[in-house]
């Protein structure tokens, strides 16, 4: 078993599509829908819940054999509970308006669905290597999803990428005019549901019946 | 008098968890099968809001805020916890859907089964957390708005939760393309209803 062999390539590669924490598992969705009217914000939050996902897996995987299985649920939480409070503490330090403008969501990261997902259904049966490349894999598949949505939310919604001006100027001359509704919180989820639908297009084995 | 009427249409129908905020979405997807199963977990989820949102409340008052604990002395005037609400609102919320988990286990062993994961898994619902993160955030003036806005906010919760039910049930009849059925309509239909939400916005009473 080396570090990367082909088994835990797979660990690391299959949240990005097929097994995708937003779009396949249904995990994390509320989060995902909320952070998404900008790209900055988007990229922040997934960055935050990467980090939080990897080391809680690590620090449960480590433990998982001495946590008694009536309250795993309560230690849990409150592992991922500290760990969410050091994420929050540095991003006041270091990117304090990006903090107030993700106000709530940095804590609701606690409550995220992906990472007692991932902690019930990974982390309490695997090592704490295998466990942090699962943390990092489902982590990015996130960031994937939330990048997405941030994109097209903020490039038809404001004409702009992190915060610059790509649409021309020359556009609005034309008559070209943003679509506000993108910005607002229904056009999240529609945008959501076209993922899914692009995706499950190309991945036939995952439509429901 | 006025004010808690105000915070609870506003925390019904504008500020609503779903469609306004998107708390509490995992659940509420999974769950959206059929009415009943919604009902029951709908009102778990206001009862579990409206319980402990008075009890945090009193928790980030005299404990956590800056100068919270200087009830207990001059020298504590300038104590800030705050870091640690976090933690400690999580810990009240999952004792407290503990407790919930074990009544309804006793009284109705039928809601218990149909409910399954889903029971536990409140502790680990947004719109409880998010509940009491925004009660932090808004800081409300007593107690009694307090917990007003949670009973608010679960209702609404209650009232969307049975309405998508309702409709996904009439959906299963619908002739959707295939890669959108399931999760796919689901969101497209919370979106619609959302559309429909945002003509509440500025209500005011």
């Amino acid at each position: 078993m080396g570090l990367l062999s082909n088994k835990n390539k797979e660990i690391l590669t299959s949240p990005l599509s097929v097994n995708n924490p937003v779009v396949v598992q249904m995990l994390g969705i509320c989060s995902a829908l909320a952070v998404t009217s900008k790209l900055e914000p988007a990229i922040v939050m997934g960055i935050s819940v990467t980090a939080v996902v990897a080391f809680a897996n690590v620090i449960i995987s480590l433990i998982r054999n001495t946590i008694p299985n009536r309250i795993r649920i309560i230690v849990q939480l409150v592992v991922v509970a500290a760990l969410v409070t050091i994420v929050s503490e540095v991003l006041k330090a270091f990117a304090y308006d990006v903090n107030k403008q993700l106000s709530v969501f940095v804590g609701l990261i606690i409550t995220n669905c992906i990472l007692m997902g991932r902690l019930e259904a990974f982390a309490l049966g695997n090592g704490p290597w295998e466990s942090f490349l699962d943390g990092i894999g489902n982590g990015l598949g996130y960031a994937l999803i939330l990048v997405i949505v941030g994109f097209f939310r903020e490039l038809l919604g404001s004409g702009t990428l992190l915060g610059f001006q790509v649409i021309p100027q020359a556009f609005y001359d034309f008559g070209y005019a943003n679509n506000g509704l993108m910005i607002l919180p229904p056009m999240a989820l529609i945008t959501i549901a076209v993922i899914i639908w692009v995706h499950r297009s190309r991945n036939k084995e995952l439509q429901e019946n | 008098m006025e004010e808690l009427l105000s915070t609870f249409v506003r925390s019904i129908f504008v500020d609503n968890m779903i469609f306004a905020y998107y708390l509490g979405m995992c659940s509420f997807v999974a769950v959206s099968k059929n009415v009943k199963t919604a009902l029951g977990l709908g009102i778990a989820v206001t009862f579990v809001l409206f319980c402990t949102l008075p009890i945090n409340y009193m928790l980030e008052n005299y404990v956590l805020k800056e100068g919270a604990l200087s009830w207990l002395g001059p020298d504590f005037a300038d104590v800030n916890l705050s870091f640690l609400s976090f933690i400690i609102f999580i810990a009240v919320i999952a004792s407290f859907v503990q407790l919930v988990e074990m009544v309804v286990e006793k009284f109705s062993p039928s809601l218990y089964a149909s409910l399954g994961i889903f029971l536990p898994l409140i502790a680990v619902n947004c719109a409880i957390l998010g509940g009491s993160l925004f009660m932090q955030q808004k800081a409300f003036p007593n107690v009694g708005v307090a917990t007003v806005y949670g009973l608010g906010s679960g209702l609404g919760w209650l009232l969307a939760i049975v309405g998508m039910a309702a409709i996904r049930e009439k959906l299963a009849y619908s002739d959707i393309p295939k890669p959108l059925k399931g999760l796919g309509i689901t969101f497209i239909v919370t979106g619609l209803m959302g559309m429909a939400f945002m003509c509440f916005s500025g209500l005011k009473i």
